[in-house]
């Protein structure tokens, strides 16, 4: 079966427009997204209505849990001052503009999805089995740790997000551990397109990455109009990421420019 | 050796001492191995563990006494390695202990920089290359002009530590600049300016900053530099606290002499909690001011990649 998984959307409603549609062309019999449907971007009530047409099952990320919940922040788990104020900016953002109906929608939703399919035992959750807000980063995910995840949670493949850029490792007897990336921001990479990740489990190497345009113009323009700040919208414009960057480790930081 | 006579609150006061919170491991995310012993070629005034040239309290390690812990870990689970002293780079062994590191998980070294030179700071560009984990070099600056810095470091760190850092540079390194607050809150924006500006002169324009509080312990303590700790952390304090911030509940420390609770503990003789990785996976007592400290600021020992790991 092929499927779609998204990573975090950030209320990029237009790019979450173009995966959808992109998915149901690329024939994807259904699509999951891994959570944050909030952050960096404007508008979030224009999410929703996109997630109920495609029939998108999500999982409850972090700041899903927040929002959902009222609480005093997003739960993303930075430890730099500097990446907190930027997430401390866009929550609040996010919070004061996400209707109490989607609010509920965010509360109810599950911490993980479970599915086998083709002989294989799927699992999709926020950060990692065993934390929502775990940051998986390809550079300092061990093999023997992602090894042990599917052992412990019963699993031949698992898919994360959270961290924003998307890898993938396979592991022994044919399993495999996959961060999907989001497709709320750009990779930190220069391009502007954002990624999203499709699973084949028929397929001996299930797992394929999907570089995704959109109109991130517009997005860029709506997010100047909302009085977002800059920093955010350049990172839309640019490709490259100029906030929550500090949580970067080395080699995923040299990738960028900043 | 730094003095530990001073009494911790909770010591003469049994209805107290009941109350001091105690934290198990709950998974063990970080290893730190005290590499280069108390061994250093500095005697930093606000050393937590008064290293210097003289202290041979805590050995330096060999491969072949780090190994085993390496692959005890692995089973255990281990998300990260860091390698500390004392300086590191005064160990021998220490590149074919990160090669052998890095061929099963990231690592970090934290080190004062002074003995970078061309040829160790080219070694380590091509560890990490050459690995698919992140390798990340921690350099000790603690203050942007020589005067402030050499103030607590020593004459002529200054500049060493400032050449160490340009030669990681100058390998497509991004080297994390670790600073003790030693300076007040008022004073903080000046000084993450200053050592901006200080790096970018070297060239260094996306300049990666790791400020850690300053501990109350070892020749910080000895020397007065800052006001005295006397707080502890009581079972009160942890009820809808993020353990995970305390570094106990996360990580262990080795060293020579066996397995310690966190790397900031390891003067006293109750911060050993056990020979193996397996026999430390018990409770500790956050008895110390130290474990206040870290319980105040949270995670001040790992990388910010590691991010916090707060549950909901």
């Amino acid at each position: 079966m092929r499927v779609a998984l998204l990573g975090g959307v950030y209320n990029n409603y237009l790019a979450l427009e173009a995966a959808c549609e992109d998915a149901r062309a690329r024939g994807c019999a259904k699509i999951y997204c891994l959570g944050d449907l909030g952050a960096f971007g404007p508008h979030p009530d224009k999410v929703f209505p996109i997630l109920q047409e495609y029939g998108v099952e999500c999982v409850q990320g972090n700041y899903d849990n927040s929002v959902g919940n009222n609480r005093e922040d997003c739960q993303c788990g930075y430890t730099d001052p500097t990446d907190n104020h930027y997430a401390h900016l866009s929550y609040q953002y996010t919070l004061a503009n996400t209707s109490p109906d989607n609010r509920r929608y965010l509360a109810s939703l599950r911490s993980e999805i479970r599915f086998t399919v083709d002989n294989r035992r799927v699992l999709l959750c926020h950060g990692s089995p065993r934390r929502v807000n775990e940051f998986m980063w390809e550079s300092t995910s061990p093999t023997h740790l992602l090894e042990r995840f599917c052992d412990d949670y019963d699993a031949d493949i698992i898919a994360v997000t959270h961290t924003g850029l998307h890898w993938q490792r396979a592991l022994s007897d044919g399993r495999w551990f996959v961060n999907v990336g989001c497709i709320g921001r750009p990779a930190n990479d220069g391009a502007t397109h954002v990624w999203y990740t499709i699973l084949d489990t028929a397929q001996p190497e299930p797992v394929t990455f999907v570089p995704l345009a959109y109109d991130h113009e517009r997005l860029a323009q709506e997010m100047e109009a909302e009085r977002i700040p800059s920093e955010f919208i350049e990172t839309i414009r640019t490709g490259y990421w100029t906030t929550c960057l500090e949580i970067l480790p080395a080699k995923e930081r040299k990738r960028g420019i900043c | 050796m730094s003095d530990r006579t001073r009494n911790t609150p909770e010591m003469s006061q049994s209805a107290a001492s009941r109350r001091v919170a105690k934290v198990g491991l709950d998974s063990l995310d970080n290893l730190w191995f005290q590499v280069g012993g108390t061994l250093c070629n500095l005697a930093c005034e606000h050393c937590f563990i008064s290293c210097s040239p003289q202290n041979d309290k805590f050995k330096m390690m060999s491969l072949a006494q780090i190994q085993p812990y390496l692959d005890e870990a692995v089973v255990l689970g281990v998300k990260e390695f860091y390698f500390t002293g004392g300086e590191p780079f005064l160990n021998d062994e220490i590149f074919d202990i990160l090669e052998a590191t890095l061929a099963i998980g990231p690592a970090t070294v934290l080190t004062n920089g002074t003995i970078i030179t061309n040829r160790r700071a080219r070694e380590l560009a091509r560890l990490e290359a050459n690995s698919i984990y992140s390798l990340e070099i921690r350099v000790s600056l603690d203050g942007f002009d020589e005067p402030s810095n050499d103030r607590l470091r020593g004459k002529g760190s200054f500049k060493l530590a400032l050449n160490g850092i340009t030669r990681l540079v100058e390998q497509g390194m991004l080297p994390i600049l670790t600073a003790v607050q030693t300076w007040s809150e008022a004073e903080h924006e000046r000084m993450l300016a200053g050592f901006k500006q200080l790096l970018a002169d070297i060239g260094y324009t996306r300049p990666r900053f790791k400020i850690i509080p300053a501990l109350d312990l070892g020749a910080y303590q000895q020397n007065k530099i800052g006001p005295a700790v006397t707080e502890y952390v009581t079972e009160e304090m942890l009820e809808d606290f993020d353990r995970s911030q305390l570094i106990c509940s996360n990580s262990r420390m080795v060293t020579n002499s066996g397995v310690h609770v966190c790397p900031i503990l390891i003067d006293y003789p109750d911060s050993r909690m056990g020979e193996s990785l397996k026999a430390t996976t018990g409770e500790y007592r956050l008895r110390h001011p130290a474990c206040y400290t870290c319980y105040l600021s949270g995670a001040i020992c790992s990388n910010f990649s590691s991010g916090g790991q707060s549950e909901r």
